[in-house]
This record gives structure tokens, sequence and C-alpha cells, in this order.
């Protein structure tokens, strides 16, 4: 008996699944491609920092050139906020993905194409509009704060909305699900498009910004918007981790399980709310991100949200610095908006997982 | 011997329609009680209520004496184990990491030997590894029959004999293995443990069960030892069938359906 107890021990301490990289080399290596990354990304842009320069530019070593003071400014004042803000942007917007597709056991879901992104985009074009209006006067001066608020409500109540709709007694219906999240960006972008008819030339200009997504012009004060909400997420991540995986059993299992369904499902459609109202608030609205991540780190890890949230922040983090630095170095000196690029790649990912896993006949 | 699960006049509507009315149970630690009746009968509704998934209309349940609506989810689920029906998982989750899924926050490492006993136990041991969606159903619903178990050994290490429930555990399964299954229910409960089963096979709760529980629109028809309630006349007035009821060599009863053409042309007088 003591030898069988001796080989399953054994046995199960090994990471489930044949051929699965364990935990913490996974993080490792996400981590290491993303210092690689936002290295290279740091070279690279309109005004080219070679990577003989960064390390002075960067303040790392004592030596200073003619050139060090221009690179330092480039570097501290655009692109190194830039890079942090889309780094994180990436990573809650993959994670956010990643919990919703728990939420709804769904691996098509995604902020950005059942709405939420589009409910949160048009709060946020709400806001700019009613701020600089008559009405909005008083608030003027809270424009910057007001916004990610503005896009967070936005978001938590088309995420409230698309649950309400789609799930019935415990179940959640695909179809129905996709469907109403259609409706549902439909009515944003109607809305968004009321707000275009009345805007004028600037906020013109900021609103197309929501709809298309990018990065440019994120200082620090942005990027110190995204932090807080990353750091509760990432904390938030490990205690809603084991109730998701129980979740894909159906609501009620999950109970039979020992999961509060109920708050389950609460805090994971706030932190959706939360984490993607306040990316696009900076961003605009930039989808697929929250597909396309989770799908590839299925494939590779498993599903398992213990590792697969916080994998999807650091992979979620080096695609969008990837998209971003090719959005503003392929059309350069002018800036490619980042929602197009990240379209372009993401939607034949989002076909190719409908084709393969979900076939007509399920929905 | 104490109920583990106590039922007092049970009432559930939804809507207009009433699913139980009036419908007191008790289950003891150490019986196998099999629940039986026709289709709509509110056999899943009396199970979802004693799971404490649902919470009833009128009466009140009972579990270890304690009212069900008090304990939080997981005091629950270490007290009472249940398995479904038609689960459908949609993400590669590995056959392991599903059964793991019953061993609440117990690490791979705590946990390994039960997965693997209940792996064993269920016929799977050589699936560990495969993804979940990938078996044919029937070995779906025995991995997951699996991560009850695990569940309910986990919970019974804690707080001694706890509650298993099963609602149609035999429905995609091949003959051996619903015999497989339901003797893993009987050695549950010849530990201790209160099983209540929803099965459709009348011989197969004949056979297994120490007690039958018959629902009939909402209420209950009869509950007793076997040899009581099987009869051709309680057939007949339940399921609306024909029935001739034999006994097994070893004076266990079996029933065997007959047409419903040739009840309706014999008349045949009730047995």
């Amino acid at each position: 008996m003591s030898v069988v107890i001796g080989t399953e021990v054994r046995r199960s301490g090994r990471r489930a699944g044949v051929g699965r990289p364990s935990a913490s080399l996974t993080i490792f290596l996400l981590m290491a491609v993303l210092a690689v990354i936002a290295i290279v990304a740091l070279t690279l842009g309109a005004a080219g920092i070679p990577l003989s320069r960064l390390p002075a530019a960067l303040g790392l070593s004592g030596e200073s050139t003619a050139m060090t003071a221009r690179d330092q400014l480039v570097l501290w004042s655009i692109r190194v906020p830039r890079i942090v803000a889309t780094a994180m942007v990436g990573g809650l917007l993959a994670a956010a993905g990643a919990i919703m597709q728990g939420l709804f056991r769904n691996p098509l879901a995604d902020p950005a194409l059942v709405g939420v992104s589009s409910g949160g985009a048009l709060a946020a074009a709400s806001a700019i509009v009613f701020t600089d209006s008559r009405f909005g006067e008083a608030l003027r001066f809270l424009q910057t704060e007001l916004l990610p608020l503005a896009a967070f409500a936005g978001s938590l109540a088309t995420t409230a909305i698309l649950y309400g709709v789609s799930s019935r007694s415990g179940r959640t219906s695909i179809a129905i699900f996709l469907l109403a999240g259609v409706a549902i960006t439909a009515i944003a972008n109607a809305g968004i498009g009321l707000l275009v008819f009345v805007a004028d030339d600037r906020q013109l200009r900021d609103i197309t910004f929501w709809m298309l997504g990018s990065m440019s012009g994120v200082t620090w004060i942005k990027a110190a918007v995204l932090a807080p909400v990353l750091v509760v997420a990432v904390i938030a991540c490990g205690f809603i981790a084991r109730g998701l995986d129980l979740l894909v059993l159906g609501e009620a299992d999950a109970f039979h399980g020992g999961v509060d369904v109920e708050r389950l499902k609460r805090i994971s459609i706030v932190m959706v709310s939360a984490m993607t109202g306040v990316a696009v608030s900076i961003s605009g609205v930039i989808g697929f991100v929250g597909i396309v991540v989770p799908h590839l780190l299925r494939l590779v890890i498993g599903p398992a949200h213990q590792l697969l949230l916080p994998a999807s922040i650091l992979l979620g983090a080096i695609l969008m610095v990837g998209a971003d630095t090719l959005a503003r170095t392929i059309v350069a000196p002018a800036e490619m908006p980042i929602g197009i690029l990240t379209a372009a790649v993401g939607a034949p990912v989002f076909l190719f997982i409908l084709l393969r896993q979900c076939g007509l006949a399920s929905l | 011997m104490s109920a583990v699960i106590e039922a007092r006049s049970l009432g559930k509507r939804a809507g207009r329609a009433t699913l139980l009315d009036g419908v007191s149970l008790s289950v003891a630690a150490g019986e196998m009680v099999a629940i039986i009746g026709p289709n709509g009968a509110g056999k899943s509704t009396l199970l979802r209520l004693l799971s404490g998934d649902l919470r009833p209309n009128a009466g009140e349940v009972r579990l270890k004496q304690r009212d069900i609506a008090s304990f939080t989810p997981r005091e629950l689920a270490a007290r009472r184990a249940m398995l479904s029906q038609h689960i459908n998982v949609t993400f590669p989750f590995t056959v392991e990491e599903i059964v793991l899924m019953g061993a609440g926050e117990r690490s791979a490492r705590e946990a390994g030997m039960l997965v693997g006993t209940a792996l064993e136990e269920v016929g799977l041991a050589h699936f560990r590894e495969r993804q979940l969606p990938t078996l044919s159903g029937g070995e779906q619903q025995r991995a997951h029959f699996a991560r009850v178990l695990v569940q309910l050994a986990c919970g019974e290490a804690e707080h001694g004999p706890g509650l298993l429930l099963l609602d149609e555990p035999t429905s995609s399964l091949d003959l051996r293995h619903q015999i497989d299954l339901v003797e893993a229910a009987r050695r549950r409960a010849g530990h201790g443990t209160a099983v209540i089963a929803i099965l459709h096979d009348l011989n197969l709760a004949i056979r297994f069960a120490d007690r039958l529980i018959i629902l009939a629109g909402g209420k209950l028809a009869a509950d007793g030892p076997r040899a009581d309630i099987v009869t051709r006349q309680t057939i007949r007035e339940i399921f609306e069938i024909d029935a001739v009821v034999h006994q097994a060599d070893d004076g266990v009863p079996y029933v065997l359906p007959q047409s419903m053409q040739a009840m309706a042309q014999a008349e045949l007088p009730p047995r």
C-alpha cells in the first residue's frame, strides 16, 4: 500500500497535462520577453535612440554625450510613460478578457466584442461633451479624473445588462450572449454617433480617438491612473481564480463545490468593468487583445485560472507594447491607431476559434 | 440512527406551477435511498432543495440537525456532495484538474492520493491527463463522479459521514459502469454516508437501494422498503404502464414492463 501511495504523490506532484510548462517557468519566460520587447520599444520611434545610447539616456551609466539630454527628454517625458501605460492597458484588457470568458464559460467573450468597451467609450465621450457644455462647466477642471470614472460606470452598466440578458437560471446561452453584445454595441455606437453629431471640432477629435484606440499622448498622470487598478486586479485575481475554475462546471455545480457563486459573479463583473473601463479611458476601444491572449495561453499552459490570469496580464502587456511600437513606426512620422492593428490580427484569430471550437451547431 | 438530512413538508413553486407540495422525508447515516417517479414528478427539484441550491417556498430542509440555509456554500460543500446531470465543460481542463476541483483548497500534492483512488474507482486512471472535452459523454460523467467522490472524502475527513446526492448518475453510462457507479455509492453508504439517488432504472433502484421514495405530480406517493412498494399495482398507478413483477433467485424483485397495447387489450386485473 505504501508503494502505491508513494507513486500517487509523485505523480500528482507533476503539473496536470502532458507537456505543459510549470507555473514559475511560464511567468519567468513571459517577464523576460516583456523586458526585451520593452527595451526594443525604447529604442524605436520618431526620434531613434540606438541601444548604445540607451544606458546613458536612462541614467544607468555616468558618461554623457551631446545627445544625452535630448535622449533623456524623449525617453522620460514621452516614451517611458507611453510604454508603461501601454503594457498596463494590455495586461488589463487581456486579463479582463480571461475573467469574462471564465464568467460566461465561453472562449469568445471579449469586453470590446460584446460592447463593454463601447459602453465605456460612450460614457467617456458623454463626459467629454458634457464637461465642455454650459451645464457641465463646473466640472470641467475634473475632466482628467472624470473620464476613467465615467468609462468604468459605462462598462459596469453594459456588463450588468449583458449578464442579465444572457443568463437564465444559471445557464448562459452563447448565442444570446453574443447577439446581446451586438445589440449593446449598436446602442452604444448610436449614442456615440449622436455625440459626434452635436460635438465641435475639438470634441470630435477626442471622440474619434476613443473609437479607434490609440496610445499617443499618454502622460505620467494617465499611467498613474492605471497602476492602482492593475495592482488591485492582480491581488483580486488570486481570490477569484479557483471560483472561476469551478464555474466551468456551471453555476449550480460550482455552488455544490463550495463556491459562493453570486459573490464571485459580482466581483468578476466589477473587476471586468473596472479593468476595461479604466483601460478604455486611457487607450480608447482596443479589441481582440482579450480574446487572443487567453486563447493562446490556454493552448500552452492550460485553462486553470491561477496561472492563466497572471500570464494573461504579462502576455497582454507584451502584445500591446509590440503592437504599439509597430503602430508608431510603420508609417512614421505619422502614427497608425493601434486599434486597427489589434483588430487586423485579432479578428482572424476569433474566426479561427469560432470554426474550431464552437461549430455553428453548438451555438 | 440520527437523520443526516431531513425535509419537512417542502413546497416549491415556479410561477403558478406547483413543482413540489408537502414532501417530507428523512435519510439516516449509512442509508441508500433511491428516488423514482415519472418525468416532471419533481425529482430534480427535490434533490436541488436537499442540496441547498434552491430555497423552498414552504417547509424546511435540515442537514445534520441544522437549517440548510444557515450554511455558507463552503460549509455545505464539506458536508454534502452532489453529481448533476449534463455538465458541459467548455475549457480544456484535464481529467485530473476536474477531479482535483473536488478537493477544495487542497493542493495537487495534498489531494493526489484521493484523486488517484477516485480515478481508479471510476476506471479512468489511464485518462488522467486527457482533456475532459475530448472524452465520451459516459467517460465525462464518470470523471465528474470521481470529482464528487473526492469532495465527499475531503468533507468526511473533517466533519464525519456526509450526504451524497446523485441526479440520474447512470443516464449516459453503459451497463457495466452503471453497476460500478451504484456499487461505489453503495460502498459510501457502507461507511456511513447518507446516499440519495434519482434513478430511472427501477431494477437498479430495487437492487441497490435500501429504501425507495416515489414522487408523482410533486407529491410523495410512497416511501418504504422495496418489497412494500414494488408491486404491479403501484407501478401501474405511478408510471401508467403494466409490468410484471418477478423475483430473482435471491428473492429480490425485478420489474418487466409490458407493452401498452397488451395492457389496453387485456385489461389485466391488478395483481
